[in-house]
C-alpha cells in the first residue's frame, strides 16, 4: 500500500498574528512554524497503517519554498520513508490540490491522506478538490480509518453524529482526531531522516483561482467586566438587558 | 443567471445554518438583481421547504429519490451540479458544514469555480471584482478575499450572518430529479449513528454554549453544566483535556483541533483558556468566563467573568435563570 500524506507548513499555534505593513501578507518574522496539527493525525496513522500491514511506504509531500524542509524532515524522523516538496507557494487551495493530484497520479498511491484543514488559512476545501480532480471518493473529516485488504473503512463526523463509510483504494481522506495519537520523533528517527529522500519538484497546472486583497485583525475586546461571585445572578441580567444574548 | 442555495434539512426541517445561507444567497441575488433558488438535500419536508420564501428564496428544487436522506458525497456534487446547470447560477451558496465542505471543494474542480469557505459577510462586489471577507489563521484574523473566473462558490460560516425573515412569503417548490444512478451512491454510508444531544440542543449550531474544563474536577459534576445548559436552551461543550481523559465525548470538543464554534453566548466554566481553546471559541459574539483563578489567561478574551468557585457559581446562575423566565 502506497501511501501520500500531505502536510501543511503553519505558523504555530501560539504564535501572534500579524501583517506585513500593506496588510496584504502574513508577517512570517520571528514566527515558529510546525507541522499543520490535524496533518500529523494523518501522517502518524499512515505510519501506523504500515507497519500493522508489515509492508509499505509513506510518502511526505508539501507545496512550499525550501523554508518548510526542517518541518518535511520532522515528518521523515516521525517515520515517513521519502518526501517530495512542490517548489512553490501554496498561493490557495486549487493551486495546492492541482500539486496534490499531479503527484498522486505519476506516483499511483493507492491512500491520500490530510488534515481537516490548516490552521493558518483554514480552507477546508483540498481534500475534496484533490478527490474529484482524480475522480476518487473523498471522506471529510475522517475521525478513524482501518484498512482490509484494498478495502478502507472510515468514520465520518456529520453535524450531530457519524457515518460509517467503507470506500476501496485509491481514496482521500481528511483527519482529524481521534483518529491517532499523533507521534513525536525520537533520536533514531531524527538521525536517519537526515539521509532519507528529499525529492524536489516543480510546480504545474494553472494559477490560483483566488487572491487575498486584504488581511484583518479582529476588533479588541472592551475588556471583561468582572461580576462578584457572591452575586452572581447578576451576570444572567447583564446578559439579557446588556448583551441581549439570552 | 441566478444565485443558487444548498439547503441542508435533516428529519423534515431546515437546519439552522442553512437558512442564514438561504438569506444569504438571496442578498445577493438582489446585489445582482437577479433570483435565488435552493436546492435541498437530506430528509426534506415540502411544508418546510416552501417556508424559504421567508428568506428570500423564489424557487426550491427538491428530489424525493429516497436515498438523498443521508449524505452521499457524490450524489450530493452531481445533484448541485445539475441543479447548478439547469439554472444557469453563477453564484452557489452553502452552509461551511462537514457536508458544504466536502461538496462544495468538489464542485469547484467540476464546475470550474472559485470557492471560498469560512464566509462571514455579504461579498463586495464592484464590477468584475467580487469580494469576500473569511476567518482565517483560526479566528485570529479575517481576510478579503477575491473570487476569479465566472463562477464561484461560497461557504457561509455558521451564525456569522443573520437571516432575515420576512413572515408569510413562500417559495415555490418543484421537483427536480438529477437522473442519479446506482453509481452516484457507491460511496453511501453503511450506517448513520446520531449522538444522543444533550438537551436536544446541536452543538455546531447553536447559539448558546455552556462549556466544561478540568475545573470541573470529574465527569460526575457535569450535572451544573447541563442543569444551566438546559436553562438556557444550551448545548454543552469541552475543553480538550476533559475529552482527552474521557470525562466528555469527543464530539463535545472545541478547540484548535475540535470543534470551532461561534455562538452568540459562550460560558466557560473551570477552562483556563488556552490559546488552542479559544482558537475553538474566539469568534463567539459574548464569551462569559467563570474560574477561581483570577490569573486565568481567558479572562482577557472574555466579555464578563466571575472569579469564584464553579460549584457555588453555577448553581445560582441556573436558578437565576429559571427566575428570570
Amino acid at each position: 500500500m502506497k501511501f501520500l500524506v500531505c502536510i501543511s507548513n503553519v505558523p504555530d499555534t501560539t504564535t501572534k498574528i500579524t501583517f506585513t505593513p500593506d496588510n496584504k501578507e502574513f508577517n512570517k518574522a520571528g514566527v515558529q512554524f510546525v507541522i499543520n496539527p490535524w496533518d500529523e493525525y494523518a501522517l502518524t496513522r499512515a505510519i501506523e497503517l504500515k507497519e500493522a500491514a508489515g509492508s509499505g511506504t509513506v510518502t511526505v509531500l508539501n507545496v512550499g519554498q525550501a523554508d518548510t524542509e526542517p518541518n518535511i524532515r520532522k515528518a521523515l524522523a516521525i517515520g515517513a520513508d521519502d518526501a517530495i516538496r512542490v517548489d512553490a507557494a501554496p498561493t490557495d487551495a486549487y493551486f495546492v490540490a492541482e500539486q496534490i493530484a499531479a503527484i498522486a497520479k505519476e506516483g499511483a498511491y493507492d491512500v491520500i491522506l490530510m488534515g481537516k484543514e490548516s490552521i493558518d488559512y483554514n480552507g477546508f476545501q483540498v481534500h475534496g478538490m484533490v478527490g474529484e480532480m482524480l475522480g476518487i471518493p473523498t471522506v471529510a473529516p475522517a475521525m478513524k480509518l482501518d484498512l482490509s485488504g484494498n478495502t478502507a473503512t472510515l468514520e465520518r463526523e456529520i453535524e450531530g453524529g457519524k457515518e460509517i463509510v467503507t470506500v476501496n483504494t485509491p481514496f482521500v481522506a481528511s483527519c482529524q482526531q481521534p483518529m491517532c495519537e499523533p507521534r513525536i520523533p525520537n533520536m533514531r528517527g531524527i538521525m536517519t531522516a537526515r539521509t532519507k529522500p528529499l525529492k524536489v519538484v516543480p510546480a504545474v497546472g494553472e494559477p490560483a483561482r483566488t487572491t487575498v486583497a486584504e488581511y484583518a485583525l479582529p476588533p479588541k475586546k472592551q475588556g471583561v467586566k468582572l461580576i462578584d461571585a457572591e452575586n452572581a445572578g447578576e451576570l444572567i441580567k447583564l446578559l439579557r438587558n446588556e448583551a441581549k444574548v439570552i | 443567471m441566478s444565485v443558487l442555495v444548498v439547503v441542508e434539512c435533516a428529519d423534515g426541517e431546515v437546519k439552522k445554518s442553512s437558512l442564514e445561507v438561504a438569506s444569504y444567497g438571496a442578498q445577493v441575488a438582489a446585489q445582482l438583481g437577479t433570483t435565488a433558488t435552493a436546492i435541498a438535500v437530506g430528509e426534506a419536508n415540502e411544508t418546510n421547504l416552501a417556508k424559504l420564501g421567508e428568506q428570500g428564496i423564489s424557487k426550491v428544487l427538491y428530489d424525493a429519490e429516497p436515498r438523498l436522506k443521508d449524505f452521499v458525497n457524490n450524489a450530493y456534487t452531481k445533484l448541485i451540479a445539475t441543479a447548478a446547470e439547469q439554472e444557469q447560477a453563477k453564484i452557489i451558496v452553502l452552509a461551511n458544514s462537514n457536508i458544504g465542505a466536502a461538496v462544495g471543494s468538489r464542485l469547484s474542480v467540476r464546475l470550474k469555480a472559485s470557492l471560498a469557505t469560512n464566509v462571514v459577510e455579504l461579498p463586495k462586489i464592484s464590477g468584475d471584482q467580487f469580494t469576500v471577507k473569511r476567518g482565517a489563521f483560526s479566528g485570529k484574523a479575517f481576510s478579503d478575499v477575491v473570487l476569479s473566473g465566472d463562477r464561484k462558490i461560497i461557504a457561509v460560516k455558521k451564525n456569522s450572518t443573520e437571516a432575515q425573515h420576512e413572515a408569510g412569503k413562500t417559495a415555490e417548490v418543484t421537483s427536480f430529479s438529477a437522473q442519479l444512478s446506482d453509481a452516484d451512491f457507491a460511496d453511501a454510508p453503511k450506517q448513520v449513528i446520531m449522538q444522543d444531544q444533550a438537551g436536544g440542543v446541536l452543538l455546531p449550531e447553536a447559539e448558546r454554549v455552556v462549556s466544561g474544563g478540568r475545573g470541573m474536577k470529574g465527569p460526575e459534576n457535569w450535572g451544573l453544566i447541563e442543569d444551566l445548559a438546559k436553562a438556557l436552551g444550551a448545548a454543552t461543550a469541552c475543553s480538550k483535556p476533559v475529552s482527552d481523559v474521557d470525562w466528555r465525548p469527543h464530539h463535545e470538543h472545541v478547540g484548535q483541533t475540535g470543534i470551532t464554534v461561534s455562538p452568540n453566548l459562550y460560558i466557560a466554566c473551570g477552562i483556563s483558556g488556552a490559546i488552542q481553546h479559544l482558537a475553538g471559541v474566539n469568534s463567539s459574539k459574548v464569551i462569559v468566563v467563570i474560574n477561581k483563578d483570577p490569573e486565568a489567561p481567558f479572562f482577557k478574551a472574555a466579555d464578563y467573568g466571575i472569579v469564584g468557585d464553579v460549584f457555588d457559581v453555577l448553581p445560582k446562575l441556573t436558578a437565576a435563570v429559571k427566575a428570570l423566565n
